[in-house]
């Protein structure tokens, strides 16, 4: 069997421990190799616990720039003797194994067709520091170092990363940089360096970053003005709110009296999160939570309040595995219902669908704008792939002077030059959005009354059914206008001239892009369409028109963004094709590719070209 | 019975020193039951807010559901209120308190509110000694649903129905004690003599006031069977003492009786006037909590100020929020502009 040989495309997966310290020294060698101009996408795999339980970080390296999960594994780092039989199992054919030959291999795991690389971690630790943390941290960093010397990783480039993690902390570098030295020197005296898969400079980074995606959204929300911020801890949410108070720390600050220009309140609940950010939205600032499913769950109550009410909140929801506690620090794209139509009654919500860390920081602080001009809720839904793990995307850009949308907002001087009877819930302009007032605005005019009740025009309470329907009329022509407002889906026609059609969202968007180049190398051919928000767009009307059939991307097993599709936009059924995965890990391209050929196969439709690749 | 409210104005009304009359503070008509205790809380909310001259604008009302939550409506007319979902005013009363520091808020809640659905809120702002009056139109009763026990209802009171109660009874200002609360007081809605002064103080004092207003249903829970019928409570009625409140701008005058025991000097400078026992001490939250169950063992309700912390941080002074209302910073102040991003873009690659 001839080893695997390939230059800046492989995928590599770490096995570990967790609580072990191998997070860091995992990020440490996703970012060499972006460093080196070569683009990376690491997936962190790690179990719903604290320590001692099999963890994984998988990275995706690729000249080419395909991002998502590609399938399959080339080589594996495999330092967790719990996983080891299945870290194995999970190679492909030439691929290499990296484990710790302090103990020899266990006969009972053999593959003859893959390379065992042996490096003696713990050994090297044991000999080399004396404080048994420090024994168990630095070995991430031996087997780190023996990889710069199996994959040609620049040793520079992996000395500056550590000097700017530890910036500061000298003693921390020389060790660091002392534990990569011994792995690295191992590994070139015992082994051929480098392996024929390697990785070697190259200019395809452009001048892209490396963030993750609630990072980014945390930054949309500092940019887009949010000052109160109400959460409950749940994974894998917490960092957008851990990071919004990082930057607020740093950005948000008075300078002359240290005073803080936002609120944070970690409630009691997520039923008490979202009415915290609901009541900041009542009063005139911007208020966000930030949650997972079962948060959105709890959240539904309220979230009928702020629809019917019509008080501005954003939620961002970063999506995990369902139903119930599913599996928590897994991925999926499976609320899209419970956030559509969250809520009983007749509801519908705003919905902003993230790709890329980019988008996360540009919807984040669009949210904000869109829940003003159309108070009402609007949903940010990202998902623990997008949200936990970094991404190679666009830098982030804010154009100077850009005011916030603060929407139709009448201040005392509005109220004194108004001549009819100010009504909260009047539809002056056609465009189902009414004119509001924030409470202590003037002191004769301008107050009404918020409920979840029923009322008038004039916000007063009624049993009255013809005012409740003209009402909810109202909030169906509103939900047009927003139609008008939410961004475009992004539209990628096929090389040729195609009736076939794909559409996806969010995290499915790399892989599925990748799945086309594969099915068009065989002849295939899809236009491809984005989309990136709810309610659906004209261009989505469209698209939906202008094809016979239509693949339907997404990462839950119900094919949810398709049944909305099929309702919202009064599609035919047959018309739409489910491509569905939903076991918790990302979308894989192979997989997608997979599945239109299978759903392909099964259709009476004659090729009409030979299979070129 | 006519639903119309005069627009007349008899020119002789006494003002306030901002020049407003008790009637600029008043709602809508109530369409509570007549004689319900509730209307009383609203005339005392009315009549505290007139003589405190709040501006009547400047006030955010806040309620849950049920019938003690729809009383905003029926008071401060000018101001804004917010009617939100069951049990979760708390959340939504620190949220708006948080966009706007400047307003007074006064949240209205029930006891099936605050003592069963909302327990959870309740006791949470309570910990975060949020700035606002907080009170329980508390009737041992749903009224609106007609008339099942809450969980204040007392072991043996019935309603209507006539079943004496099993649970045991929650006691909404012992567990306000309990987890913290800086102002703590009970009273009764027929007795506007203790209720309006305990309403300025709540309002002026700094950080979580709370007060526990007795309010019989007279539909449902009026009986005599009942502890919370308003014959019951007159007649088990006992007071730590009557108070005056003489706001932070007003000198003191003869129109406050003389012979007050205690002074209270609030945070905004108010002052609280105590007429009561010397061995009662509203700065003890023990002393507060037994003798509110030695009047409970005895067959007695105690009303009046309970306890008062005036010192307090309140959730603004913990958070360090900017004395500028929240809500009134601009992308000026807010945004951080493409520079702070830029060197933040550079750190990710």
């Amino acid at each position: 069997m001839q080893p695997l040989a390939s230059v800046n495309e492989f995928v590599i997966r770490f096995a570990n421990v967790n609580g072990t310290g191998s997070a860091s020294a995992n990020n440490l060698f996703a970012k060499a190799v972006f460093r080196m101009g070569v683009p990376v996408s690491p997936k962190n795999i790690f179990p719903s616990n604290i320590q001692g339980l099999p963890t994984w970080y998988e990275v995706r390296v690729s000249e080419r720039g395909y991002l998502g999960r590609r399938g399959g594994v080339d080589m594996v780092v495999a330092m967790n003797p719990q996983s080891f039989a299945q870290d194995l199992a999970c190679l492909e054919p030439g691929g290499y194994l990296l484990y710790d030959s302090t103990k020899p291999l266990d006969p009972r795991y053999r593959r003859d067709d893959v390379q065992f690389i042996g490096i003696p971690c713990t050994e090297i630790c044991r000999r080399e520091f004396a404080d048994p943390r420090q024994r168990l941290l630095l070995k991430n960093m031996v087997y780190i170092g023996a990889l710069a010397a199996l994959l040609d990783l620049e040793f520079a480039v992996l000395r500056d990363l550590v000097g700017e993690q530890f910036k500061g902390k000298e003693k921390l570098i020389a060790a660091n940089i002392h534990a990569l030295e011994l792995g690295y020197q191992y590994a070139a005296e015992h082994y051929a360096c480098p392996l024929e898969l390697r990785v070697a400079r190259a200019d395809a980074v452009g001048d892209r970053i490396l963030m993750e995606g609630n990072d980014a959204l945390a930054l949309g929300c500092i940019y887009g003005g949010a000052t109160v911020a109400a959460w409950y801890p749940i994974t894998p949410s917490t960092s957008v709110i851990d990071a919004f108070e990082k930057y607020a720390k740093r950005l948000r600050i008075d300078p002359g009296t240290g005073d803080h220009l936002y609120a944070i309140v970690q409630a009691e609940d997520e039923l008490a999160a979202i009415g915290v950010a609901i009541g900041a939205g009542w009063n005139g600032a911007r208020g966000f939570t930030a949650t997972s499913g079962p948060g959105l769950s709890l959240m539904s109550e309220f979230l009928g309040l702020a629809y019917f009410a019509e008080v501005p909140v954003v939620l961002i929801d970063v999506q995990r595995a369902g139903p119930s506690t599913g599996m928590p620090t897994r991925t999926q794209q499976s609320d899209l219902f419970a956030a559509a139509y969250a809520s009983h009654g007749d509801t519908k919500h705003v919905l902003l669908l993230p790709a890329s860390p980019t988008e996360c920081f540009e919807f984040g602080a669009l949210a904000f704008d869109l829940a003003d001009r159309l108070q009402t809720p609007v949903i940010v839904l990202s998902d623990l792939d997008l949200g936990m793990n970094d991404h190679v995307c666009d830098p982030l850009t804010w154009e100077d002077g850009r005011e916030y949308d603060r929407g139709k907002v009448l201040s005392a001087a509005d109220l004194d030059a108004l001549k009819e009877r100010f009504g909260r819930y009047l539809d002056v302009d056609g465009d189902g959005i009414p004119y509001r007032t924030y409470p202590g605005t003037h002191p004769e005019k301008g107050a009404f009354f918020t409920r979840g009740t029923s009322r008038d025009e004039y916000a007063v309470y009624t049993e009255d059914g013809e005012a409740y329907v003209r009402n909810m009329e109202r909030l169906l022509r509103k939900f047009e206008t927003a139609k008008s407002l939410v961004p475009k889906p992004e539209f990628r026609p096929a090389r040729q001239e195609t009736r076939e059609g794909v559409i996806f969202f969010g995290t499915s968007t790399p892989a599925a892009l990748e799945a086309l180049d594969l099915l068009a190398a065989e002849g295939h051919h899809f236009d491809a369409l984005r989309i990136r928000a709810f309610p659906f767009t004209a261009e989505v009307e469209a698209f939906l028109e202008a094809h016979e059939r239509i693949y339907v991307i997404e990462q839950n097993r119900d094919g949810q963004l398709r049944k909305m599709l099929i309702i919202e936009c009064e599609v035919d059924p047959k018309k739409l094709k489910s491509v569905r995965h939903y076991d918790g890990m990302p979308i894989t391209a192979r997989n997608i590719a997979g599945q239109i050929r299978a759903l392909k196969g099964a259709t009476v439709t004659p090729l009409r070209r030979k299979k070129t690749g | 019975m006519t639903y119309i409210r005069p627009n007349f104005r008899h020119p002789a009304l006494p003002r306030n020193e901002l020049g407003y009359t008790r009637r600029d503070y008043e709602g809508a008509l109530s369409t509570l039951c007549a004689g319900c205790g509730h209307d009383s809380v609203s005339g005392a909310i009315i009549q505290a807010c007139f003589e405190l001259a709040i501006p009547p604008h400047r006030v955010g009302k806040l309620s849950g559901i049920g019938c003690s939550s729809k009383t905003p409506t029926y008071f401060l007319g000018r101001s804004h209120g917010f009617n939100t979902v069951h049990g979760r005013m708390p959340s939504v009363a620190t949220g708006a308190a948080l966009a706007n520091r400047e307003l007074v808020y006064i949240g209205v809640s029930g006891d099936g509110d605050t003592a069963s659905i909302g327990l959870g809120q309740f006791a949470h702002v309570i910990r975060r000694n949020l700035d606002m009056l907080y009170i329980v139109e508390n009737n041992g009763c749903y009224g609106l649903t007609k008339g099942q026990d809450s969980a204040t209802a007392d072991v043996g009171s019935a309603s209507k129905k006539g079943v004496p109660n099993p649970y045991p009874p929650i006691d909404l200002c012992a567990m306000a004690l309990d987890l913290g609360a800086t102002f703590v007081a009970r009273s009764f809605s027929g007795d506007k003599r203790q209720l309006v002064p305990l309403i300025k103080a709540g309002i002026a004092h700094r950080g979580f006031a709370f007060i526990d207003v007795i309010s019989p249903c007279v539909t449902f829970n009026n009986t005599p069977q009942s502890t919370k019928s308003y014959d019951y409570v007159r007649e088990h009625l006992a007071s730590t003492g009557t108070l005056d409140f003489v706001p932070v701008r007003q000198e003191i005058t003869a129109d406050y009786e003389a012979g007050y025991t205690e002074e209270v000097t609030l945070h905004d400078g108010s002052v609280i006037h105590l007429y009561k026992e010397p061995d009662l001490d509203v700065h003890d939250r023990h002393a507060a909590l037994r003798a509110i169950r030695e009047h409970k063992e005895a067959g007695r309700i105690l009303t009046g100020l309970l306890y008062v912390d005036p010192d307090s941080a309140d959730l603004h002074e913990v958070l360090q929020t900017v004395k500028t209302p929240l809500r009134d910073l601009t992308a000026k102040e807010l945004c951080p502009g493409s520079r702070a991003l830029d060197a933040i873009n550079a750190s990710k690659r």
